[in-house]
């Protein structure tokens, strides 16, 4: 039995032993952004602390920013209070801040790796419980606190507890028209979104082996939807491949050593773990959530369950998400109206999502009394998108497609639902508010499955496309 | 480096009941009441959208009952604050009154986030956690203690067993729940372990 990736990883980089008894642990990779960041550079102020690793520490903006119009001073001032104190406490402490005029500015999770700032072997931690995603590539990545941000801004270290590791094995392989997205729904629903507490996810097994880079991280993006402290997959030639020549990444004799130390942080086949889960990708078919939290997941062609149905202890709370979302028991979710469409977020916001979403969008039309909006993950994506003619594809089917930024994921934005519509997302929660609307209802989906309801004006199955 | 008035080993108060399992920060704190540079206010905006209606009219909720009022010690049930790793949520809970919290179970980042404010998160068993909510409801006057030290959270005659991540509980009975002062002092040899991680000397040569 050797070790597992996890545990690699953070013995690599603990400091010691601390007086609480929790370790502390060096984090490689720092990443910043406006919302949860200006209270901690308040704190270390107080306390007269500088930032320790200024360059270990990389900013950008997403959950505030218009997607319409970033010219500035933002509309909103409490946005472009924000916005102007992320670049002042960058500018004073000597951090990059991936601006509009970088031409890299994006959520967070999708610029880490884009950048290729995001590499195996590393500890990656930032102010924003998605911070999970960069797993994707073989690194521990961790959400954390704003006092947590303070702790990394004047020591480049977390006080942490180790968690333990469960390897999540999916056998099989996944069905044609299935992804990434249903895949986490699907385990999610397995799992439960309190399932993980204590853990680590290893995602691991042959349909996970057989996902892109991008689809490895919508797939980690979740995690925490499942409890979990982090997610990962351990690398493999896909990583490598897709961190190769990235800004940066490791180049010339450095290349060599970066793959060596990559494979040697990998888990092995005789790795061991504190738990293990086996499921068959055969099982997994396009996912929706009918519920109000991520867990609460079925397949496009499942009815809703019955309360009778579940174990006893989710009945209360499928109760009152039926009562939220105006549903009832045993419900098909297909043929369900929408009115709002949304595409994006750091789980589904990248150019493979936005390719997946313009195939079904592709010479159609968005169905009368929907708002589709299609808001790419980073300036880059975007980029990529205009490149391929993608935006073309989805403005001439009657989607807006907007600029870089967390848009309708969370609405901290302009960007947000009115009264109680129902959105088909491709965001990763389901909460009650968070699309910005107390009354809002979100139902979560993969890319496709979003823009086959928004040309359906109903849920329906993306794979008839 | 302890501070006494960092001990957090006894904390007493009337309880607060809510009742739901699943509890995610965007319901504790919903996004948009989030925007500003600082923490200042947001109590006021502790379950917002549940206790107020579209039109700013209070709704039937503990954070509005007047019998509740004051009330320090939340009493949850399972998974509370799950979701988002926004701080905001246990600073607008903190802001509005509550100085420790008793469930079944927490999210983790949420519990963390608790332990960096001096805020006791424990859990109680899921019947225990019940059956205080119950009499909290039936007698909103009764002083609830938790103690950490013994481990156990008192009500009435009742007593009922509390855990927590060991070492939440040590940073919070000694006193050194405050974090960055317990990680400066190893700056240091983190800077030396630092100086040895293979992709700090490639990332130097690329900038």
């Amino acid at each position: 039995m050797s070790a597992n990736l996890f545990d690699k990883v953070w013995d690599l980089h603990r400091v010691g032993k601390l007086p609480s008894g929790r370790d502390q642990l060096f984090i490689g990779l720092h990443l910043v952004h406006e919302v949860t960041s200006p209270q901690a550079f308040a704190m270390l102020a107080e306390r007269s602390l500088p930032v320790a690793f200024p360059e270990r520490t990389f900013a950008t903006s997403d959950h505030i920013i218009p997607t319409d119009d970033q010219s500035r001073p933002f509309k909103d001032p409490q946005a472009e209070a924000m916005m102007a104190a992320l670049e002042s406490n960058a500018a004073s402490s000597r951090i990059a801040l991936f601006g509009r005029s970088s031409g890299r500015q994006g959520i967070v999770h999708v610029i880490g790796p884009e950048l290729g700032l995001t590499q195996p072997g590393m500890t990656i931690a930032c102010g924003d419980s998605h911070t999970s995603t960069h797993g994707a590539l073989g690194a521990i990545a961790f959400g954390v606190g704003t006092s947590q941000v303070r702790d990394l801004l004047a020591t480049q270290t977390l006080a942490m507890d180790r968690p333990k590791v469960r390897r999540i094995s999916v056998r099989g392989a996944l069905g044609k028209g299935v992804g990434a997205k249903d895949l986490i729904l699907f385990i999610l629903s397995r799992l439960g979104v309190e399932g993980g507490i204590g853990y680590a996810y290893e995602y691991a097994g042959s349909a996970v082996r057989a996902l892109g880079m991008e689809a490895r991280m919508t797939l980690c993006n979740m995690s925490i939807e499942g409890g979990a402290r982090a997610g990962y997959v351990s690398p493999d030639e896909t990583t490598f491949e897709y961190v190769r020549g990235r800004p940066f990444a490791p180049a010339g004799g450095d290349w060599d050593r970066a793959l060596a130390f990559w494979r040697s942080i990998a888990s092995g086949d005789d790795a061991s773990f504190d738990d293990e889960v086996e499921l068959d990708a055969s099982e997994v078919e396009p996912m929706v959530t009918w519920g109000t939290n991520p867990g609460q997941g079925i397949r496009v062609s499942e009815r809703m369950p019955r309360l009778s149905e579940l174990p006893s202890e989710r009945r209360a709370g499928a109760r009152a998400a039926y009562a939220h979302m105006g549903f009832s028991e045993g419900e098909p979710i297909a043929g369900k109206k929408i009115s709002v469409a949304f595409i994006g977020s750091c789980t589904n916001g990248r150019i493979s999502d936005l390719r997946e979403a313009a195939a079904v969008a592709k010479g159609r039309r968005v169905a009368a009394g929907v708002r589709a909006l299609v808001v790419p993950g980073s300036m880059q994506v975007a980029a990529q998108a205009r490149e391929e003619g993608l935006d073309l594809v989805f403005k001439e089917a009657g989607f807006d497609f907007r600029l870089a930024g967390c848009s309708m994921c969370l609405a901290m934005n302009p960007d947000k639902l009115e009264g109680n519509q129902l959105c088909a997302s491709s965001s990763n929660r389901n909460f009650i508010g968070r699309q910005g609307s107390a009354l809002g209802r979100t139902l979560l989906m993969s890319p496709a499955m979003v823009a086959a309801a928004a040309v359906s004006g109903e849920v329906v199955d993306s794979r008839s496309f | 480096m302890a501070n006494d008035n960092y001990v957090r080993a006894l904390v007493s108060g009337r309880g607060l009941p809510l009742r739901e399992d699943d509890v995610d920060t965007d319901r504790i704190i919903p996004a948009r009441y989030m925007k500003g540079v600082s923490f200042e206010g947001l109590g006021e905006y502790v379950f917002r959208d549940a206790r107020f209606d579209e039109s700013g009219k209070p709704k039937s909720h503990p954070f509005n009952d007047p019998r509740f009022a004051g009330a320090s010690v939340l009493i949850v049930n399972r998974n509370f604050g799950c979701g988002s790793s926004r701080e905001h949520a246990p600073q607008a809970l903190a802001r509005a009154g509550i100085a420790a919290i008793a469930g079944e179970s927490f999210a983790e980042i949420f519990a963390g986030n608790c332990v960096s404010l001096g805020l006791p998160a424990v859990s109680v068993s899921a019947e225990g956690a019940k059956e205080l909510q119950g009499m909290v409801e039936a007698d909103p006057s009764l002083r609830i203690e938790m103690d950490l030290e013994a481990k156990e959270l008192r009500a009435g005659s009742r007593r009922f067993p509390i855990s927590m991540p060991e070492t939440h509980r040590k940073a919070l009975v000694t006193g050194l729940w405050d974090s960055t002062a317990e990680l400066l002092p190893g700056l240091a040899a983190a800077r030396a372990l630092a100086a040895g991680l293979p992709y700090l000397a490639w990332a130097r040569a690329r900038s």
